[in-house]
Formats: structure tokens, C-alpha cells, sequence
């Protein structure tokens, strides 16, 4: 498992990599599935402190993972936002669809 | 007007999406971009690289060209491949329309290209390939 990732049902926390684009979106989408296979989630964390870059394909994961995790009244949430990637949220209508939680410092 | 260019052909592997995108940036360093505008354009050319690799392509391996050229404050970027090439280019820039849906490709790859930068222009020929033409002026928001 490449992703870093903290489980406590019904919630887990994946450590988005530093890099989001289409490679790790692949990566990242089969390993966060094969964790929501494993475990009783209902809350699914994106944390994005590590993360510096992230394209279009990072969007594709985060809208089918709140999709798939939807049809079990699961939430997808992110958190961390550099900039960057809050611009790429809000250009894209993410932020209508992930909910953000702003409590956190931003970095 | 003095121009400095540089070109890269590489292998449609999506590993190299980071690279083309990294080594353009440190091609413009000169230019002493600013982090936004170094994000917008890295950003751009992910994007203009990945359509190429999977849609061009259809992540068959192949040769991905790209080309970066400077003048004054100007940058021009152009991704090329021979790939499947488009039908419709005014349909597939449309934001939100992909023909991968599940591959969940978010339809948003020429909205940012054209949101990123300031120009943005796509030629196309079902069976031949795909050029992607981007340009942007660096230090316009000063």
C-alpha cells in the first residue's frame, strides 16, 4: 500500500500524495477502494496537507468516491487545502460536492 | 525579440505526466514566474499531457511531443500526438463532457487549460492526432 491511511470505524483518513495527478489518481482510487471493501466506512477523510499539485484527474477520484460511498449514506470530506488545489476545487464545482473543513490551520 | 525554446519527446506513460509538467516549470524559471502562475501552467500542461495519453493514445504507449517557447514575458506551449485524434473538438472542450466516464475522467481537462492560461487553441484530425497550442503572458497580474 503506497497510501497512508488511518482507520477508525466508521471513519478514515487517507493522506492524499503529494502529486494528484492521472498515475496517482489510479493508484490512489484502488487502494482507498479496496479500504471502504475491508471496513464499515461512513466518513471518508481526504486530507490534502501533503499535497502540492493535483489536476483534473484528482477531481474524477473524489467525485466517484462520493458517488460509490453516497449509496450508503456515507460523507466524503477534504481538508488541508494549499491553494492551489482550493483553486482547482472551486474551478471545478468540487467544493459544492466535498464538503471542506476549514478548521484545521491551512499550511 | 530574442526566443528560447525547448522540445521533449517522451513516452505516453502517465508516469511522465509529472515530469513534462516539472521540466517545463524549470524551463521558465528564467522568467521568474510566481507560484500561481508556475501552478496554472504546470496544471495546463498536465492536462494538454494526460488527454494525449489516454485519450490520444488510448494508453497505448507512443511518443508524446511537446514544445516550450519564451519571448519577452511570453510563454507558448504545445503538446502533440498521433494519436486517435477528435471528432468534435468544440463538443469535447465542453466542460464536464468526457468519452471516459469510466475511467472517471471529470470532463474538465481543456476547461482548466483554457481557464489557466490565457490562450488556448486545439487542432484536430480523427485518425492523425491532436495539437494543443497554450499561451500565457507571464507577470500579467503586476
Amino acid at each position: 500500500m503506497q497510501t497512508k491511511y488511518e482507520v477508525q470505524e466508521p471513519n478514515l483518513i487517507v493522506w492524499v500524495p503529494q502529486e494528484l495527478d492521472h498515475h496517482h489518481a489510479d493508484i490512489l482510487r484502488g487502494e482507498v477502494e479496496l479500504l471502504l471493501h475491508i471496513h464499515r466506512i461512513r466518513n471518508l477523510i481526504f486530507d490534502f496537507s501533503e499535497t502540492e499539485f493535483m489536476d483534473s484527474s484528482g477531481i474524477g477520484v473524489l467525485i466517484g468516491r462520493s458517488r460509490n460511498l453516497g449509496y450508503q449514506n456515507g460523507i466524503v470530506y477534504a481538508r488541508n487545502l494549499n491553494q492551489h488545489v482550493e483553486k482547482i476545487f472551486k474551478a471545478s464545482g468540487l467544493d459544492k460536492i466535498i464538503y471542506i473543513i476549514s478548521e484545521e490551520t491551512k499550511q | 525579440m530574442k526566443t528560447n525554446q525547448m522540445q521533449l519527446i517522451f513516452d505516453a506513460r502517465s508516469v511522465n505526466e509529472c515530469f513534462a509538467r516539472v521540466a517545463v516549470a524549470a524551463f521558465l524559471t528564467d522568467l521568474n514566474p510566481t507560484l500561481d502562475e508556475l501552478a496554472d501552467i504546470k496544471t495546463a500542461v498536465s492536462e494538454a499531457v494526460t488527454n494525449a495519453i489516454i485519450h490520444g493514445y488510448q494508453s497505448k504507449e507512443n511518443k508524446v511531443r511537446l514544445y516550450c517557447t519564451v519571448w519577452d514575458n511570453n510563454v507558448e506551449i504545445i503538446v502533440e500526438d498521433d494519436g486517435v485524434g477528435i471528432a468534435d473538438v468544440k463538443k469535447a472542450m465542453e466542460p464536464f463532457y468526457t468519452t471516459k466516464p469510466e475511467l472517471e475522467r471529470s470532463g474538465m481537462g481543456f476547461a482548466f487549460m483554457d481557464a489557466f492560461m490565457d490562450e488556448l487553441e486545439v487542432t484536430s484530425k480523427p485518425g492523425v492526432g491532436t495539437k494543443v497550442v497554450m499561451r500565457k503572458r507571464i507577470g500579467a497580474q503586476d
